[in-house]
Order: C-alpha cells, then structure tokens, then sequence
C-alpha cells in the first residue's frame, strides 16, 4: 500500500512540474484526485485491510492527498502568474497620449481676490457681511456725514433709482461705495464691531482702462473701546504682508473722506521694483492700495456710538485694482468683458 | 488748481527742490497730480532789446529788426506787425528748440535766407515759446528785463498742479498753498498788505445793496473805482496768470482773477455805469425769467437760482456767471468790485441745474468762510489803484446777515493720545499748529484752544486738529500696533458661506465663474425675463439703454457672454455665475435675491483622441444641479413647465418641499438665434440661492447597517407620458425599499405605441434583520401591484 501512494505520490509530482497551462492542470485534478483518479482508487482500498494496517494506511493516504492538493494550488497560483504576466507583457500602451479631459473650471478673479482679500481679515478676527447694492441716500451719504449739496458729494457720481418720495425728492440710488454698510452694521450690532464687506458698487462714470460703472469693493470696519490709528496701521499692515508679500512695508499720507478724520491713503512699496521706481508704480516706488481713516465721530453719534467711549477704523479698497496690480492686467474692461480667454488665465 | 512756484515764493520762502516739495505736500493732503516745467527747453533763447525796426528791402510785410542781445547784435528778418524799437523781447538763436505755430510741433530753428535777407535767429511769440496760444504777434518783456539773460532764468518756472480735495478750497488759493509751505518749512508768510488811498465820496451815496434771500447770500462786500485806465496788465501778472491757466484780458479782469488766484476768493467786476438806480439786488430767479450770460447762454431761471440784479434786470447768476450788458468792456471806467459769500449748496444746485461750471462756482460750491471776503475785496480793489489808475469811493458795501463767528476748538492732550495712540507734548502741537496759521494757545497744561483761521474752514472738531498734527509730523512716527480690543461675538453668514460652497462645487464640475452687468437693456429684459416674477427698477439716470434697467435674470447676460465664447472654445461651453436680481417694491429698497445660474451647450467633453463624444443637453445640466443640491441632502422634484424663453417640450420648474425654487431647460431655439449662438441644445438652469437655504440640514448620522440588501431588477411597461419621476417617487417610498435607479426606458419595437417601458434597479433592505427572499418576493409582487393600479403599469415579459 505503501509503496502504491510512494509511487502515485511521485507520478503525479513528476507531471505536475512538466504542467505550464490551466487546462492541464483540471486533467491532472481529475487523473488523481478526482473520483476515480489514482490515489482516490487507492485509497477506496484503506476499508478493506486488517484493522491494524488500517489506521496508518489511512494516515499516509490523507497525508499524500493533502500534498498532493497543495502542490496543485502552489502550481495553479505560479502558471496563473505566469500567463498574467506573459500577458501584461503585451498590453502595451503609449504613454504619452493625453488623459482623458476634464474641463477646468475657474473662479472669476475678481472673486478669488476678493476671497484671498477677506480670508486675510478673518484671520484676524473680522466677519464677513453683506448688503444691499440699492440704497437709501441717507445710508450712502448722509449718514457719512455727507448731507445734500455736501462739495464732497461730487467724489461720487451716482446712478439715482427712478423713484419719487412724497416730497418730490429722490432718494434712492445704486451704492457708490461699500461704505453704508458701516452704518447699517453699527445700527445693528453693539461694539466692539470687526467685519469685512465685500460688494458691488455703481458709479455715473465713463468708463476706460482704469474706470468701470460697475465695480466691486471691500469695506473694513473696527470699533471698540481704545481702537487707535496705530491699530489701524497695524492691521492694514498684516493684510498688506499677507497679500503682497511678508516684506512689504507701507506708507500712509493724509486725504480727504468725509466719513473719517483723521482720513489717510494707504501705499505699498512697489513689489514689481522692490520700491525703485517702474511702470507698475509710475516710478514714484509706491502704490496706493486703499483710503482709509479713523471712524468720524459724527458717523458714530449717528447710530447712537458713544464717541467719547469708542473709537474705530475703515477702510475700503478695490479688488479689481489689488487683481490688476497682482497679476499686471492693464485694463479694468478686462474684468467684465467675460472672455473665457482671460478668464481662464486665473 | 496750477501752483506757479516763482509766484508761490512771492508769499513764502522755500529751498526745497520742486520733487521734494510736491512729495512733502502731497504726504500732507495736497496731492501733486504734475510737475510742469516752463522753460525747460529754452536753451538758446535769450532776453534781447530792440534797437531798431527798417524796412525789408524785398517785401512789404516784412521788416529787419536789430536786437541788442548785450554782447552782440543781431539783424534778424521779423514779420510780427507790434515789433518796434525799444520793446525787449524774446530772442531765439540758431539752434533753439521752439513750437511751429501753424504745426504745434517743436523743431530746431535753422538759419534761413528770407526774401533775399539772411536771417539767424528769430523774435519769439508765446505759442513759439510754449507759452500760450498768442501767435497774433511778438512776446513784449517788461522794460526792466535783463538783456542778454537766457530766458530761462527770468522767464522760467514749475507748475505744480495739484488736485485739491473738496474740504479744501484754501488750497484753491496761492495763499492757502503757502501756509501748508509754511507749515512744511518752517517759514513765515507774506500776506499783501493791501493799503490805498480813497477818494472822499462815501460809497454808500452811489451804491445800494440788498439782500432779499439772506439764507443763500451770507455776505456781500464791494467796493467802488472811478476813473480806471483800462489796457493790458502788467507782463508779470499776464505771466502767473498764464501760469495758472488763465487767459489774460485787460488789467480789470485780470486783477479779479488774480486776486481769486491769490485768496481763493472769486470777485466781479460790474461795469458801474450799466447798473440801472446804482442798485445791487441778490434775489432768488423768478419762474422763468430770462437771462443771457457771458457764455452767450440765454438762460431760462427758476426760483432756486440765485441771481444778482440791478433795478431792473439780472447782471448775473450769483457766485457762477456774469451776464451781458454789465460786464467790463473796452470803455469801462467806472467798476463796482463784488466780493460776497454765497451759500455753497445753492451755488452748487444752480451749477448743476444750469449746467455751468466756472472757476468761481467751484469754489464757491466747496464753502467759503465770509471773512475771506473782505480780505480778497481789499487785495483787489489795491492792485485796481496801482495798476488801472483806479479811485476808490470811501469805505464799502458790507451786508452781512449771516455772521458767523469761528468758535474755538478745545484739544485735550488725552484726546490726541486716543486717536492717534501716541504722545504729542503741548509745545510740539502749539508749534505745528501756529506753523499753519491757527491761533493756538494752551488753556491748561492739558488742552490746547485753537482759533481756526478764516481761510481754513474745514476746521471744526478735535478730531480735526488731530489730523494737521499727524499729517504735519508725517502718520510714519505712529507705531504700529494690533487691537487690544475683544473679537466680537461670531455671528454666523450662511447665506455667504452657502455662495461659497456652491461656487467651488461649480468649478468643481467644470464651469467658469463669469461675473457680468446687473444693469441691463429693456429690450434685454423683454426678451429673457421670466413671466411675474419682478418688476425691474429702472434707472433715473442710464448712462445708456443698454444699461438702464437693474436686472431681474441673469438669463440675458449668460446668452451673451455664451455667445460670445462659443468661438473661443475647442468643445463645450459651460458657464456661471452667482448674482443679484432686483425687483421693485413699493416705497422701500427693492428686493435683491442671490441667484445661481448656469448656462451649458456644445460637446460633452473636450475634443479627444478617445473619440467624439455627445453634446451637452437638457440631462447634464440636471445632473449638476442635483450634483449641488445632492451635496446640501436636498432633494428636487421636477415638474415640466411653459415659458416662452424655453424649449417648449424641455423645460421644467425645480421644486423643493412643495416650493419653486428655479428653472431647468433648454433655451428657445429662437432665442438662441437672437443671440447669433450657434449650438443648439443649450442648457440652462437657475436656482434661488436663498430659497433653498431652509432646507439645508445636516444629515443625521445613521449607522450603517450590517444586515445585507437584496437586489431585484423591475421592468415593466406604461403609458408615455407617465412621468419617470413620478414612477420614481412611488417605487423610492414603498416600504422596504432603500433605493432606485431607473437603468434603462424603451420605446419602438415590440412595445405598444403610446407606451415605454422603464427598468428600475430596487433595493430592498431591513435595518433591524435580514430580509428572506420570501419577503422580498412579496414587497416586489406588492409593489407592482400599486403601479397596475396607480399608473396603468404592466410587467414586461
Ligand atoms: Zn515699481
């Protein structure tokens, strides 16, 4: 009996190794384990020995079955291997041609600079608001301390709304600036106040390659208890690092909005010439970013700020301009003309 | 306003550098828009004399002028008809840089043989020299002009031209220009004095004035000149005025400008003798009543117009405009001065409303302070005496019903302290202060009083003072320092933040934000605007009709930049934009409502070597727009709907809970050819951003389930126009069922017409155990049961 499983157990090894495809191997299966295979055959014979003889002789058919099975799934697995392979040998491909296209989709720069613009003042703790683009003239003027037939109304001229009061006036009008919503903001909110807010504004202009109607602003505003024009120059100093380049330095002088006093510009040195003088900057070094200036106490007393109690600061800028100086786009049109050729550059 | 700085250092001195001192003025809230040099470029043109003026042989329009040039003499060719014998003139040598008269280019001056003469040099006019437009003949010098000086030297000069901000109407004014000097260097200024002599006939014997509208004429000061000369004023004062832009006329209207130049104080100069009665009335316009003036406007007035009248008519629209008959002619002798304050508001109104902006209108719009008035009226009615021969009457018209008197402004220390957040010690601050003209002193050891000047009316607050100290020592001594103060309570902007999120999901998918006009054209609207929906807000004001409407859809604006682009790109066209729309409400701002809007159209993907793909429609936009509402857990159902903007057959309303919040279509085949677009479908949607912002939750976590699904396929057959969502719907909330997929609908061979078939994927499952195939075979048979009798269904076989 012994030497019957010796002998099958060899056998089978011997064809298995010369094996190289799957069908083969199935054959092979069936020649020795199947049901009438070789070893299956003697093994059927186990029943009929002496009990004694039994007991080992059954031992060493399970052992020579189980090599016998495991020998068979280490071949399948390695000829398995082996055709896989000399099949990936030849699925080739050239790797060189182009994926398959996505579109790109882009944001409008305008907006990407004016989210990098907020993103930069929430960081230091400022809130993000919105407001209406159609105003209450006294919300746009007379509220920042600008009363009708103010001379500095002329630095704002105004889309007014086909719309009559009762008295004959009329007082509605297309934001010239995001400056209202300071006062909406502090109607609303007891100090200390910290917010950002972007937006659409409209003014009565011809438009050309630095004027546009229709433009966005963002509009700052802090007030508190011991707000200084020092924080003001602190905080519009951050924001400059963060979007222009941590070495900026910046540079304030004094200009005329009605709704703050004392009112400032602020520059940057030129980050195209590093302050030497070039085009970007009309070769004077700097670049005016933004009009600024501490909150005008009259505005405060207006919302019902205490102004011996509290002070503050705004700001306002145009995103379109810090775009146009970042990436050396020549012409505000640019930003409306909605060519997906410019627009897919940012 | 242009700032001569040879005429500027008459009332200041000053060693800055031209650069240097339009950097420091402009730090201060000066700005220098320009630096013009005068002269520049008159290399080799000299101050010459005329000796004497002969005949030209060959030419009887011509004439040899010899000019005296201190160490040579020159006989040039001159064709100027006022040269004559001792003028000094300018000369210009063979090789200087002068503009062509008749060109306005500059060229080199050659040596020229004229009319058989040999002519080296040439006798200059202004526009030669680039002084002015004067060609009519030869720029006369003064008679105490330095011969032989290049011109240069005593003719050049640097403009500054500054643009002044409205708080500022001092620096309209050569003087208001010299205390910030002043201020800068540290110098003291030159005020004219301003004394004369006068004849011994009180004024107020010849001349009355009254005030009837004293709320619009706060002040109203003149004085009387007999017996003036009338002729050109003097070089000098020609030479500033041109300076400054203005265009000398004769010694009488120059002195007025002047003297507007030298205070920032418009004046008038009314021919006395056209007065009718001696009589100055300021009244407000009658309804209608006409008038020309100087312009050669004839003029219609209304009630708001301030007017200045003699006895009988209208000489002027007060603070703007002289009228015709009373203003100074060639035989003028005798001139009432005007000198007044008028109320800026109205001065502005009439401005506007009459369309007529003037050098004295824009300063009078800004505000001025009656004081100044008196001071201008003196400086003028001087240089009448000394340079027009001019008798003064005794004393002046004064009416001044609105008096006001300048209150001094306290200034604590602590304040200054507070605002700026630095230090500023007493003795500095009364320094600068007095620097730039204010009368400063201190009241206690901690506040300082200040009286504001007359010239500088800005100047109310303590805040205001505040500013001339930071801007006088420059903001860059301010620390920089960060708020100390508490971050405010976060409060929270979901609208902003669900803009946001949409805005990358959107480029995510592929589109270009676009960002365009909200104000639109009527004819815009008409064609795109969605039935009653808003009514749009019109502007009182366009600046044209294609912007005269703010918009209520964004539809317009897509079509068009789609339009556009469609050339631009090598496939498909996907774009969108997040925006306003406004609609009128009654006595109230309108509503502005926050809008998604997405425009698609063209080939599906861009052109590949993997071969052409199918173009863009009705299903792919749908499928970004559940893609965005799908990412916030809402769920849309749609509804097929008309509007005359879309494909009749392909449009649909978008409802969430039960609400439209948008519009999903393929535009109008029509529409589309009015926008000259060439792809057809093109897919559109729009969402209400606000309108689905209720009905953003978070979901609630679930955990999943470990029992399994069990999978059946559905198919069967019902009538066409069943809709695939419906059926949906009805298979989705049967119980058991976790999810459907419709996989595939069919119509044409073997299926009845008027009929479809549908195959749904259903997935049934059970959170709590495992279904048995038994259940699930019930569920199944249940369930198309409901759809036989629901909606006609019949199991396909
Ligand atoms: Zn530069």
């Amino acid at each position: 009996m012994q030497e019957q499983l010796d002998d099958i157990r060899r056998k089978a090894l011997d064809e298995l190794a010369q094996i190289s495809n799957v069908g083969d191997l199935d054959e092979w299966r069936v020649n020795h384990l199947g049901r009438n295979g070789s070893l299956t055959t003697v093994l059927r014979q186990v029943g009929s020995l002496a009990p004694d003889e039994r007991k080992e002789a059954g031992a060493n058919g399970n052992k020579t079955k189980t090599l016998l099975e495991t020998s068979l799934e280490k071949r399948t697995e390695e000829i398995t291997n082996l055709v896989l392979e000399e099949k990936l040998k030849n699925d080739r491909i050239d790797v060189t041609l182009p994926g398959t296209p996505l579109m790109q989709g882009r944001m409008h720069p305008t907006m990407q600079t004016i989210q990098e613009i907020t993103n930069a003042f929430v960081a230091m703790g400022f809130q993000i608001l919105e407001g209406p683009e159609v105003e209450w003239d006294y919300y746009n003027f007379e509220a920042l301390n600008i009363p009708p037939g103010h001379p500095a109304r002329d630095m704002w001229n105004t889309f007014w709304v086909d719309y009559e009061d009762k008295d004959g006036n009329r007082p509605m009008l297309l934001r010239t600036h995001t400056s209202p919503m300071q006062v909406r903001t502090m109607e609303n909110r007891e100090p200390p106040v910290r917010v950002v807010i972007p937006g659409r504004c409209y003014r009565y202009e011809a438009t050309d390659a630095t004027h546009e109607s229709s433009f966005f602003q963002i509009e700052g505003l802090t007030v508190g208890e011991g707000i200084t024009f020092a924080d003001l120059k602190g905080t519009l100093y951050e924001f400059a690092r963060r979007i222009f380049g941590m070495d900026r330095q910046i540079r304030f002088r004094c200009d005329y909005f009605p709704f703050v006093e004392p009112g400032v510009d602020m520059s940057i040195d030129c980050f195209n010439c590093q302050g030497k003088g070039c085009r970007v900057c009309s070769s004077t070094g700097w670049i005016e970013i933004m009009g600024a200036g501490m909150v005008h106490p009259e505005v405060l007393r207006r919302v019902g700020y205490d102004p011996e109690k509290y002070t503050g600061f705004a700001f306002g800028m145009g995103p379109e301009r810090i775009a146009m100086l970042r990436h050396g786009i020549e012409d505000i049109r640019l930003f409306y003309s909605n060519d997906i050729r410019f627009l897919q550059q940012f | 306003m242009r700032v001569s700085l040879k005429w500027l250092k008459e009332y200041v001195d000053f060693d800055l550098a031209a650069e240097d001192l339009a950097h420091r003025l402009t730090m201060a809230g000066i700005e220098v828009g320009s630096i013009e040099q005068i002269g520049q470029d008159w290399e080799n043109v000299y101050v010459g004399h005329v000796t004497s003026v002969d005949t030209h042989p060959n030419a009887d329009r011509l004439r040899l002028a010899t000019v005296d040039l201190g160490e040579e003499k020159i006989t040039v060719v001159c064709g100027a008809p006022n040269i004559a014998p001792k003028q000094n003139i300018a000369f210009a040598k063979i090789g200087a840089l002068l503009t062509d008269s008749d060109t306005g280019e500059k060229s080199r001056l050659k040596a020229a043989r004229i009319r058989g003469i040999q002519s080296e040099g040439m006798v200059c006019s202004e526009r030669e020299l680039g002084l002015g437009e004067d060609h009519s003949g030869i720029l006369v010098l003064p008679e105490d002009a330095p011969i032989g000086i290049p011109l240069e030297t005593y003719m050049g000069d640097i403009i500054l031209d500054l643009d002044v901000t409205p708080n500022r109407p001092d620096c309209f004014g050569m003087l208001g220009i010299a205390w910030e000097v002043a201020a800068i260097t540290g110098n003291p200024v030159n005020v004219p004095k301003n004394a004369f002599a006068e004849t011994d006939t009180p004024i107020s014997k010849r001349v009355s004035v009254d005030i009837m509208d004293p709320d619009l004429c706060l002040r109203y000061t003149a004085t009387l000149i007999d017996d003036l000369k009338i002729g050109p004023s003097p070089v000098w004062m020609q030479q500033r005025l041109i300076a400054a832009g203005f265009r000398p006329i004769n010694n009488l209207v120059d002195i007025t400008n002047y003297v507007m130049m030298e205070y920032g104080q418009p004046l008038h100069a009314f021919d006395f003798s056209t007065l009718t009665g001696g009589k100055v009335i300021v009244r407000r316009g009658k309804t209608n009543e006409p008038m020309t003036t100087l312009d050669g406007e004839e003029r219609t007035l209304s009630t708001d117009d301030l007017i200045i009248a003699d006895a009988e008519h209208p000489v002027g629209l007060a603070g703007i405009i002289g009228g015709g008959p009373s203003e100074v002619t060639e035989t003028t002798t005798s001139v009432l001065l005007e000198s007044a304050t008028f109320a800026h508001t109205a001065i502005r109104r009439t401005s506007s409303m009459q369309r007529v902006r003037t050098e004295a209108s824009l300063r009078f719009e800004k505000g001025l302070n009656p004081e100044l008035s008196i001071q201008a009226l003196r400086r003028a009615t001087e240089l009448f005496v000394n340079l027009a021969d001019g008798k003064p009457a005794k004393g002046y018209i004064d009416e001044y019903p609105g008096m006001v008197t300048i209150e001094p402004i306290q200034l604590g220390k602590n304040h200054i302290k507070r605002v700026l957040g630095i230090e500023i010690s007493i003795e500095e601050a009364l320094s600068i202060f007095t620097r730039l003209g204010l009368q400063a002193s201190t009241t206690n050891p901690e506040t300082i009083e200040v009286k504001p000047p007359f010239w500088r009316s800005d100047l109310a607050i303590p805040e205001d003072l505040i500013e001339e100290l930071a801007r006088t020592i420059g903001y860059d001594v301010i620390p920089i320092t960060l708020p100390i103060s508490p971050f405010p309570s976060h409060e929270p902007d979901p609208m902003g933040d669900l803009k946001n999120q949409i805005r990358h999901l959107m480029i995510g998918a592929g589109l270009q934000e676009i960002i365009t006009y909200s104000l639109v054209s009527e004819e815009m609207l008409n064609l795109t605007a969605p039935e009653n929906l808003f009514t749009p807000v019109r502007i009182w004001n366009p600046q044209s009709e294609e912007q005269e409407y703010l918009r209520t859809t964004l539809r317009a604006n897509l079509l068009k930049t789609f339009s556009l682009n469609q050339r631009n790109v090598e496939s498909g066209l996907k774009l969108f934009e997040i925006g306003r729309i406004y609609g009128k409400r009654d006595n109230e701002l309108p509503e502005e409502r926050e809008i998604l809007a997405a425009i698609l159209g063209g080939q599906r993907s861009e052109l590949s070597w993997q071969g052409e793909d199918r173009d863009i429609d009705f299903f792919d936009a749908k499928g970004l727009l559940e893609h965005i509402l799908g990412h916030f857990n809402i769920v849309a159902t749609f509804e097929a709907a008309q509007d005359p903007v879309f494909h009749p057959g392909r449009s649909a309303v978008i409802i969430v809970e039960n609400t439209p919040v948008g519009h999903l279509a393929e535009m109008h085949p029509n529409l589309n050819k009015k926008f000259e677009i060439d792809t057809e479908p093109v897919a559109y949607f729009e969402l209400d951003i606000e309108a689905i912002l209720p009905h953003i939750h978070d979901g609630n976590y679930q955990p999943a389930t470990r029992f399994p699904a069990v999978v059946r396929d559905l198919s069967f057959i019902v009538d066409t126009e069943t809709p695939s969502g419906s059926i949906h719907e009805m298979i989705r909330t049967f119980p058991s069922v976790v999810s459907v997929v419709l996989f595939d609908i069919y119509s044409g061979d073997q299926i009845p017409s008027g009929k479809k078939s549908c195959a749904f994927r259903v997935m049934y499952q059970n959170p709590t155990r495992t279904l048995t195939d038994d259940e699930v075979d019930i569920a199944q048979r249940q369930l198309l049961e409901k759809l036989q009798r629901e909606i006609g269904a019949t199991l396909r076989d």
